[in-house]
């Protein structure tokens, strides 16, 4: 691999141990990865800050006991603890006080305190072309598909080493052959009326991960124009199901204006055409076997964070009703969105009915949830696909609309029209 | 693959280089240590996965691919730090992060899970509870009891 003097001087640790750490284990990606050089970074997005046991913070207090800190601006990802709300944690004192540390070590470290896996909704995001180094598979996806810009599949660990170093491996969706449209998912034979849902989104996401493991893949046959929401629910799934790193949206993400322009002008590996029954079967992997006549006792949404816009759906659907009071209901989002959905007079309407928000954190990564006997519902089916995994729960994927009249009133409601004739 | 009086030999290519001994557990499908496997017990926890409750420590674990979280890099460190991770991890495939876990842990403890890729028909050779021991690139399978006792069917061809 060819380094250039700067790489060379930090690994021969001319800036001190930490830098010298950080481009050793940059190189060590580089060289697993066939990577030809380095390249530089205009912005870093860590994960890291997640606890998820003591050798993430061992790491991250080696680094800033040896003098670490970042040379791009960088954001965080979410933590396990809800900063503005510290008493919804319901873990235990001493993982909340190694949570808490790795959480200030990253901030000591330079990082922005912005504890947020959409990253993509802070005023100042990359641009097309621009190469970042991002974990978090959902603004992973985003970024790569919905921006334009580039990253690869960075995770814990070398996130922190790409900020540090500023360089990362021209490798992987770095590179332009590697972000072609390889398998091609046709949605023409599902009907109009599925495709003016927000639950067909997260939907066809599931089944597209599911199906394309480590291949790109194309959306085609969506109105053009799709928004932002819905692409992230799209990205976020298939970045669960599976590796998906970027998923072409034909008409709606910028490298497909065209499935021609998709493909690179290559040949797909197969067409796969997407039927309303698939998107059903999607609906009940993600729905755990008997959920749907159990106990309802919460409902969650907002993974990845919610968006303006969708609390603005979801002030509109509760249309002043308030939560069944043995149901509760969870809206996890960023510090800024929580900002500013007070500042319209949202965060109030919402608590009134007894909504819970939650900031800094996600309700499926850390212990928040009072009742895990029950079913809890969501609309995202990344929570709903590691949600059981990690809390033990039981689950139901439904609308925004179906999980709003689920927890007002306190059992899961389904709307058949929706699903009829699929 | 060459097949010598201790079991049959596989030459693979080490991504994190070590010595590791013990029985195979073979999986079905790709896992994501990260909401898969919980590094307190070393038990597979992805409700998804065929083999929800299996063990990995102890073992030498065999499967297509990671899957999924990137998270699963601080998963792997983890249950390296508490001991409960496998004896050593071989792919169909590199990963990456993967091998970040074990560097880390490498750096952080002095103590790593190696990994090696073995190409997809090597892999195939291997069934759970073979005996399999790992130097650096090169994998020794020998066939567990059970397997030698069917007839007519040798290690490989399974």
């Amino acid at each position: 691999m060819r380094l250039s003097d700067s790489d060379r001087a930090l690994l021969a640790g001319a800036e001190g141990p930490a830098s010298q750490l950080a481009m050793r284990l940059v190189v060590e990606m580089g060289r697993l990865a066939g990577a030809a050089e380095l390249i530089d970074v205009s912005s870093a997005h860590i994960d890291g800050c997640l606890y998820h046991g003591q050798a993430g913070l061992d790491f991250a207090e080696r680094l800033l006991g040896d003098g670490a800190a970042v040379r791009v601006p960088t954001t965080l990802n979410v933590a396990s603890l809800d900063l503005l709300h510290p008493r919804r944690f319901r873990g235990d004192p001493e993982t909340a006080g190694a949570a808490r540390r790795l959480m200030d070590a990253y901030v000591a470290m330079g990082c922005r305190q912005t504890w947020t896996c959409a990253p993509y909704q802070l005023p100042e995001r990359p641009g097309f072309g621009e190469h970042v180094a991002w974990a978090e598979s959902n603004a992973i996806v985003f970024a790569n598909s919905v921006l334009g810009a580039r990253t690869a599949r960075y995770g814990d660990f070398i996130d922190i080493c790409a900020a540090i170093t500023g360089r990362v491996p021209k490798a992987g969706l770095h590179l332009t052959g590697r972000r072609r449209g390889q398998l091609v998912f046709d949605v023409r034979a599902l009907p109009d009326g599925l495709l003016d849902q927000d639950v067909l989104y997260p939907l066809l996401g599931h089944l597209v991960g599911a199906r394309s493991g480590r291949l790109v893949p194309v959306v085609d046959g969506l109105p053009a124009g799709v928004d932002e929401d819905r692409l992230k629910a799209v990205g976020a799934a298939a970045a669960s199901s599976g590796e998906v790193g970027l998923v072409h949206v034909v008409g709606s993400t910028p490298e497909a204006p065209t499935l021609a322009e998709a493909l690179q002008h290559g040949q797909p590996l197969e067409v796969v055409e997407v039927t309303p029954a698939m998107v059903r079967a999607a609906r009940d992997q993600l729905t755990s076997a008997g959920a749907p006549e159990a106990r309802l006792v919460g409902v969650n949404v907002g993974t990845p964070h919610f968006s303006v816009a969708e609390f603005g759906r979801l002030v509109a659907l509760l249309a002043g009703r308030p939560v069944h009071p043995e149901v509760e209901f969870y809206a996890s989002t960023g510090r800024h969105i929580l900002a500013r959905i007070e500042a319209l007079g949202w965060l109030a309407s919402l608590e009134a009915a007894g909504v819970r928000l939650v900031v800094d954190t996600c309700t499926y990564v850390t212990s928040i949830l009072e009742d895990t006997a029950g079913v809890v519902m969501t609309s995202s089916a990344k929570w709903a696909w590691y949600a059981p995994g990690n809390l033990g729960v039981r689950v139901v994927l439904g609308s925004l609309r179906e999980c709003v009249e689920s927890a007002v009133e306190g059992r899961v409601v389904r709307d058949d029209a929706l699903w009829a004739g699929s | 693959m060459t097949r010598s009086g201790r079991g049959v030999e596989l030459e693979g290519r080490a991504l994190v280089a070590g010595e590791a001994a013990g029985p195979a557990l073979v999986l079905e499908a790709p896992l994501s240590l990260w909401g898969g496997m919980d590094p307190h017990t070393g038990r597979l926890c992805d409700h998804h996965h065929p083999q929800l409750g299996a063990t990995v420590t102890g073992h030498v674990l065999v499967m297509p691919s990671g899957r999924g979280s990137s998270s699963s890099s601080s998963v792997l460190a983890e249950a390296i730090r508490l001991g409960t991770a496998p004896l050593a991890i071989l792919l169909a495939e590199p990963d990456e992060i993967l091998v970040l876990g074990a560097l880390v842990a490498g750096y952080l403890y002095a103590r790593t899970c190696p990994i090696v890729v073995l190409p997809g028909d090597h892999a195939g050779a291997i069934a759970t509870d073979d005996r399999v021991e790992v130097h650096g690139d090169l994998i020794t399978v020998v066939r567990s009891q059970a397997r030698s006792e069917e007839p007519g069917r040798p290690a490989g061809e399974a």
